[in-house]
């Protein structure tokens, strides 16, 4: 019985993580992106500061039509938002935010390995609405979106890798256990490829060329309505979360800290997480789009030579200190 | 590991093996799908509920590494890539009518003599060979590392250069088809790259 409770209770706080969370992320991209641009953002809904702004603007979402348009492919159409969102919320199971078992929903054995799979079926879910919209703009979105994603996986999976060297295993707990300050220094290139190339794959400004609303309207997701339209809102949030959660976990040593190690961990990993949750919403607010051209070329002669590179450099300074 | 079974039998079977048959049925069932659907589109998706069905029988097979790279590999990427190619087409909305091939009996003939090859092996192979499943994983990473780089090394570097061969292959011919596209049309062209920006420019 203890056991069932346990396992229930897990998923309840990753639950509850995975609908929150995304939000917080959402309402701070209101607020820093109006403060960078000299606007004060959203001010009126629930009084300080406009705190309710997502939760009105969730209540406006679900009171829409849910339209299917007549042309689509209706079951694949209907199906795609869940495709695309529920990979993050098993990515999320996955993600230790403190030392020993009690942090982290679900020890896996290769759980580096379960993270990048379950994301990467993610994007799927924007193929299938490209595809199943029955729209020029949608199939161009998801065209680029399939290209974008099989650009940035491989430096993705490579800066991934070097880690999994330097720790010697592939499991998240256990790249955390391994895990020493100097680190920081010898992976930091890995750590910025792993970090853009997330950022491509989640289709975030400045890689936003799959969503580019002044040339394609809204790429894939132009056909969608209502809480479909939310869902896949839903899902570019979680997985900036689930972006960040992992560069900490895996680059910049999670529960570790300058002090307060005991008891605090997850208030480290909850702070570097949210920290460069603030990087990714300044990118954003910072640089412009990258051309489809650019974005192919800045992936295979920039970031893949670059991760081929840490690996290179971790092999070296492993088999130095052996 | 490897007992003679007086104590498995087939007319008791557990929990694990009861599910990993649905889940083969499953698996096999949307392969069936996905090679007679005339949606091109539907073909490429069940295929991809083929493929997670296949992981989720290596997991319940204790092979939790090769579980996630079949994820990764295959869903992931050769999905993505068959997406690609199938959004390049015209491949419509509902069915094709084109969509078959007057070689399906011999197709079918392949299909099914692949698979009988494949069952007689693995059958004869590992007849009395059971899995302790309430023991230390068979095929965690650490295991399947160590099985692979201590016994299989040979084959595992064999297949390496076999890929390096391919890959190799692939950029040659990638790049001659662009050598000669942008030869004739763009004389004063420094190079295929040039030509190539050029034109995505003009775009």
């Amino acid at each position: 019985m203890n056991g069932v409770l346990d396992v229930a209770l897990r998923l309840l706080v990753v639950f509850v993580v995975f609908l929150t969370f995304p939000l917080i992320v959402g309402q701070t991209e209101h607020k820093v992106m109006a403060h960078m641009q000299g606007r004060l953002g959203p001010m009126y809904a629930g009084g300080f500061h406009g705190w309710a702004q997502l939760i009105a603007d969730g209540v406006k979402f679900a009171q829409k039509e849910d339209v299917v348009p007549n042309g689509a492919d209706r079951r694949i159409f209907q199906l795609a938002p869940a495709v695309a969102l529920l990979p993050y919320l098993l990515v999320l199971l996955a993600i230790p935010i403190g030392p020993g078992e009690g942090a982290v929903g679900q020890v896996l054995d290769a759980g580096v390995f379960f993270v990048l799979a379950v994301m990467a079926v993610g994007v799927l879910g924007s193929l299938m609405a490209g595809w199943a919209s029955a729209n020029k703009f949608s199939l161009l979105g998801g065209l680029r979106t399939a290209a974008q994603l099989l650009a940035y996986e491989l430096p993705m999976l490579l800066a991934a890798a070097s880690v999994a060297m330097a720790a010697g295993t592939v499991s998240l707990p256990g790249i955390l256990d391994a895990f020493e300050w100097w680190w920081l220094p010898w992976q930091i290139v890995g750590a910025i490829v792993f970090f853009v190339a997330g950022l491509a794959e989640l289709q975030r400004p400045p890689f936003d060329m799959p969503v580019a609303d002044s040339e394609i309207i809204f790429g894939a997701y132009t056909e969608y309505t209502g809480l479909r339209f939310a869902l896949f809102l839903l899902a570019e949030y979680a997985g900036i979360i689930v972006l960040c959660g992992l560069t900490t976990v895996l680059f910049l040593g999670g529960w570790h800290g300058p002090w307060g190690a005991d008891g605090l961990g997850w208030v480290w990993t909850l702070l570097k997480t949210a920290i460069l949750a603030f990087v990714v919403i300044w990118l954003r607010v910072t640089y412009p789009r990258l051309r489809e051209d650019q974005l192919q070329k800045f992936s295979w002669t920039l970031l893949v030579p670059l991760s081929l590179a840490q690996i290179a450099l971790t092999g070296i300074v492993k088999v130095v200190i052996q | 590991m490897s007992l003679a079974a007086p104590t498995h039998g087939f007319l008791s079977p557990t929990g694990v093996e009861i599910a990993f048959l649905l889940v083969g049925l499953v698996t096999f069932g949307a392969a069936l799908v996905s090679v007679t659907t005339r949606q091109l589109v539907h073909a490429a998706l069940w295929l991809v509920v083929t493929l997670g069905g296949l992981a989720v029988e290596y997991l319940l097979l204790t092979a939790e590494f090769i579980a996630w790279v079949q994820v990764l590999i295959y869903v992931g990427s050769v999905v993505v890539l068959l997406l690609f190619g199938l959004m390049l087409t015209k491949a419509p909305i509902g069915r094709s009518p084109d969509a078959d091939s007057g070689n399906r009996w011999a197709a079918l003939t392949v299909a099914v003599a692949a698979a009988a090859a494949l069952v007689w092996v693995v059958v004869d192979a590992f007849r009395a060979t059971w899995i302790d499943l309430d023991g230390a994983a068979a095929g965690s990473t650490k295991v399947t590392g160590e099985s692979l780089f201590q016994h299989w090394v040979l084959p595992f570097e064999a297949l390496s250069v076999l890929l390096l061969a391919a890959l190799v292959g692939a950029i040659v011919l990638s790049r001659k088809a662009k050598a000669d596209a942008a030869g004739p049309e763009v004389p004063g062209a420094r190079d295929g790259q040039a030509a190539a920006e050029r034109a995505e420019g003009a775009r």
